[in-house]
């Protein structure tokens, strides 16, 4: 991809360099797994792994007072399957929120708070990495640190930050933002996520873009690239297996985030993982509905995470190759 | 040629997140203020936030919806199964509701005390102060002043029984705890196997059918005076009066002949899930247990022996009777209910919350179709109520010779209340009473 931009040789050969690393690294991990007991050891471990869920599908298909009486592997003695949990938790209404409402929610949630965290921490991780100010390392430090930060910690004062603000004394600390709970719920809601992924976010891209050869960056500014034009045509489309990996972390979190879902949204608004922890019921009589509302949820998690499972498996191998 | 249009996506993707970031910013500085609500001459929001969630939160919605149509307020009702840690960190990060309903007396008074709750209105008080029983408004006031009303309630304390069983063993509804005894013990000779069965497990609140119990216990054997003093603290857990009802208790949880029906020995009460009992209670493996009204809602799911869904009636597969009081003639129950605290001054919250105190709301609650839910309202025509359980519920909250008291862990200090559970759960597994006692009390000492 850089061959057509800046230097073609010194690209090329870094490329063929970085292909020949990840090979071996394939090659060596190849070699030893495929003994015979490796093999055996790997299916029996995911035969393992699988059974839960396995049991988990089963039951979602099964009579509510049949969940209720018998395990679910006796339906290969005693087949009676039904769709009935399925359609009752489609059909389920949450105080004026349905499932497929909330699974949209999510969608919307789900997107901008992917895109936004990866947005400013590729731009973040570029200058830590590529551009020298004073102080650098101590500000990348602190940013960094933010990560031992516990999320329960941050949820009080992002709340007042989104309604009155701060006020110690006659010292105003922060402004609020005067986002409600009901029409701005999308914002607010974005606006955490974000703040929530940035340190780990730009700490994996620093990590990465900063192993980026710097003949390349050399070779660029020598062609005359500025900043803008070295980072959207030569850190972006080099770092894309490690932000295409970051993206399924961020994304599966977020999606299967609860605590912040309920906390900054509200109404309408709710994320899926809060509608399907009120599939239940109050007293915990319609839990049957679970194990479908679960399969429900996870379907999207499931089409995206086998959708950039490539990009997964290069970004890691990638970040462990380079030196 | 597989790279380049991916590149131009990367680019595009992050052109547009960058202006939306942008116009995101843009949002948040250009319009502050819009959150302060309707002017009072526009369409007006209210939201209220409880801890209802699912066919509850639907039925809430339902009760009000007619009212808040005619008067122009739109209702926003958030439900979060989690309200009562959530709202704590709401009242301190300042990012509060219109109206929140509170579950427990206890987490209503620590938002009284934090300041941001704001007493009702004129029209609100006297609306309180004509529909509810001096009890009921004992949970809402602070200094002299009501800072909320109560909406819904329930009643605990039921024992659950099958009409039909009962005939055919002989035996009638028991009028005195040493009479479910006896009862217990003659179905057990009887049948030869437990008749009792009870589950505490409840996730992070495992223990707390145990602790409701033993409150019903308490209440009915000391009084209503030393319940109270005994959940202000005053009484303290170790009190000869505590721990006569823990023996009491005892009697038949800890009665390895008695429990646990269907399900093991007396150490599996805490792993048994406190909804599942119903299960065994229509499979007739179970004969008795005590649980509120809303375990009426779990049979729904359930099978009786043969094979259909139990049909829960005074005539039916399933009945349930008020646990018979230790000393006769006590007319005292253990209840819990919702209350709801307005936390601005706004025109739209305080017409709102006066109709919530008022009689017709608490009519049109319980007469939304197949709702579980009734009120301590004395305004409540318990005729239109169609459940008989609930009705007969109804008119015990109503009866003007009934001690009502909030379930004690609920009213209790949170520290108590988990210590309280815990305990009850150590109970079970064969700790003493006085060890137990001694280590909830010590809860107290360190709150």
């Amino acid at each position: 991809m850089i061959a057509t931009d800046v230097d073609p040789r010194s690209a090329r050969k870094v490329a063929a360099a970085t292909r020949r690393a990840e090979s071996n690294a394939f090659k060596n991990a190849k070699n030893r797994l495929t003994s015979r007991g490796a093999t055996i050891a790997a299916i029996v471990i995911a035969v393992l792994w699988t059974i839960p869920t396995f049991g988990l599908f089963v039951t979602s298909f099964r009579p509510p007072a049949d969940i209720n009486t018998s395990g679910w592997w006796t339906v290969f003695a005693n087949p009676a399957l039904t769709i009935s949990n399925y359609v009752n938790t489609l059909n389920f209404d949450d105080g004026g929120i349905s499932v497929g409402q909330s699974f949209l929610n999510s969608l919307v949630i789900v997107i901008p708070a992917t895109v936004f965290p990866i947005v400013i921490a590729a731009l973040a991780a570029y200058g830590f990495a590529w551009i020298n100010f004073r102080g650098k390392n101590l500000l990348f430090i602190l940013v960094f640190s933010l990560q031992i930060v516990p999320i329960q910690v941050a949820i009080s004062p992002l709340l007042s930050l989104f309604s009155t603000g701060l006020t110690i004394g006659n010292w105003a600390v922060f402004p609020g933002l005067n986002l409600n709970s009901v029409a701005d719920s999308f914002a607010r809601i974005w606006i955490s996520h974000t703040m929530f992924a940035l340190p780990l976010a730009i700490f994996l891209l620093h990590n990465f873009i900063s192993a980026i050869p710097a003949d390349i960056m050399e070779a660029a500014r020598v062609d005359g690239a500025g900043h803008g034009q070295i980072f959207l045509r030569i850190v972006l489309p080099l770092s894309t297996p490690a932000i295409a990996s970051f993206a399924i972390l961020q994304f599966l979190w977020v999606w299967n985030d609860l605590l912040v879902g309920t906390i900054f949204t509200s109404g309408g608004n709710f994320p899926i993982t809060k509608v399907i922890t009120d599939l239940a019921g109050n007293f915990g009589q319609s839990w049957y509905l679970l194990s479908a509302g679960s399969f429900l949820a996870i379907i999207l998690p499931l089409i995206v995470f086998f959708a950039l499972q490539r990009f997964f498996v290069r970004g890691l191998l990638a970040g462990a190759t380079k030196g | 040629m597989l790279r380049s249009p991916l590149r131009k996506r990367v680019t595009a993707t992050v052109a547009l997140a960058a202006i939306s970031t942008l116009a995101l910013a843009g949002c948040t500085t250009a319009n502050p203020g819009t959150s302060t609500g309707g002017s009072a001459s526009g369409p007006q929001t209210v939201t209220i936030y409880g801890p209802d969630t699912g066919t509850e939160a639907t039925e809430l919605n339902a009760s009000w919806a007619t009212w808040a149509k005619d008067n122009k307020i739109t209702i926003t009702y958030s439900g979060d199964a989690n309200f009562t840690t959530n709202i704590a960190t709401k009242i301190q990060g300042s990012d509060l509701p219109d109206i929140g309903m509170f579950p427990q007396p206890g987490l209503l008074s620590a938002a009284i005390a934090s300041g941001k709750v704001s007493p009702l209105s004129s029209a609100t008080t006297a609306s309180v102060k004509n529909n509810f029983s001096a009890d009921w408004q004992g949970y809402v006031s602070s200094g002299g002043k009501l800072y909320a009303t109560p909406l819904d309630a329930n009643v605990k304390g039921y024992v659950w029984y099958s009409p039909a069983d009962f005939k055919k063993w002989g035996i009638t509804v028991p009028t005195t705890y040493a009479e479910l005894v006896t009862d217990i013990q003659t179905i057990q000779s009887k049948t030869g196997k437990a008749p009792w069965c009870a589950g505490f497990s409840s996730g992070t609140a495992s223990g707390w059918p145990g602790a409701d119990f033993l409150a019903e216990v308490v209440l009915s054997s000391a009084g209503a005076s030393t319940y109270d003093a005994w959940v202000k603290g005053t009484t303290k857990f170790t009190d000869p009066a505590i721990d006569k009802s823990f023996t009491l208790l005892g009697q038949i949880l800890k009665n390895p002949k008695f429990v646990n029906a269907g399900f093991g020995n007396v150490s599996s009460i805490n792993s048994t899930k406190f909804g599942d009992v119903a299960t065994k209670l229509a499979n007739g493996s179970c004969a008795l247990t005590n649980q509120a009204t809303f375990l009426e809602a779990s049979f729904a799911t359930t099978k009786t022996k043969a094979g259909a869904i139990p049909k829960v009636g005074p005539d039916g597969d399933i009945w349930a009777f008020p646990l018979p009081s230790v000393t006769a003639g006590s007319n005292a129950v253990v209840g819990g209910g919702d209350f709801a605290a307005g936390f601005n001054s706004k025109s739209a919250t305080q017409k709102v919350m006066t109709y919530l105190s008022s009689a017709a709301w608490a009519n049109s609650l319980i007469t939304v179709k197949n709702a579980s839910f009734i009120s301590a309202n004395k305004g409540v025509d318990a005729t239109k109520e169609a459940d008989p359980l609930l009705q007969s519920a109804i008119k015990t909250l109503q009866d003007p010779n009934t001690t009502f008291r909030f379930g004690a862990d609920d009213a209790m200090p949170s520290v108590v209340e988990n210590a309280f559970w815990k305990g009850m759960v150590g109970w079970v597994n064969g700790q003493s009473s006085a060890a137990v006692e001694a280590q909830i009390q010590a809860s107290r000492a360190s709150n």
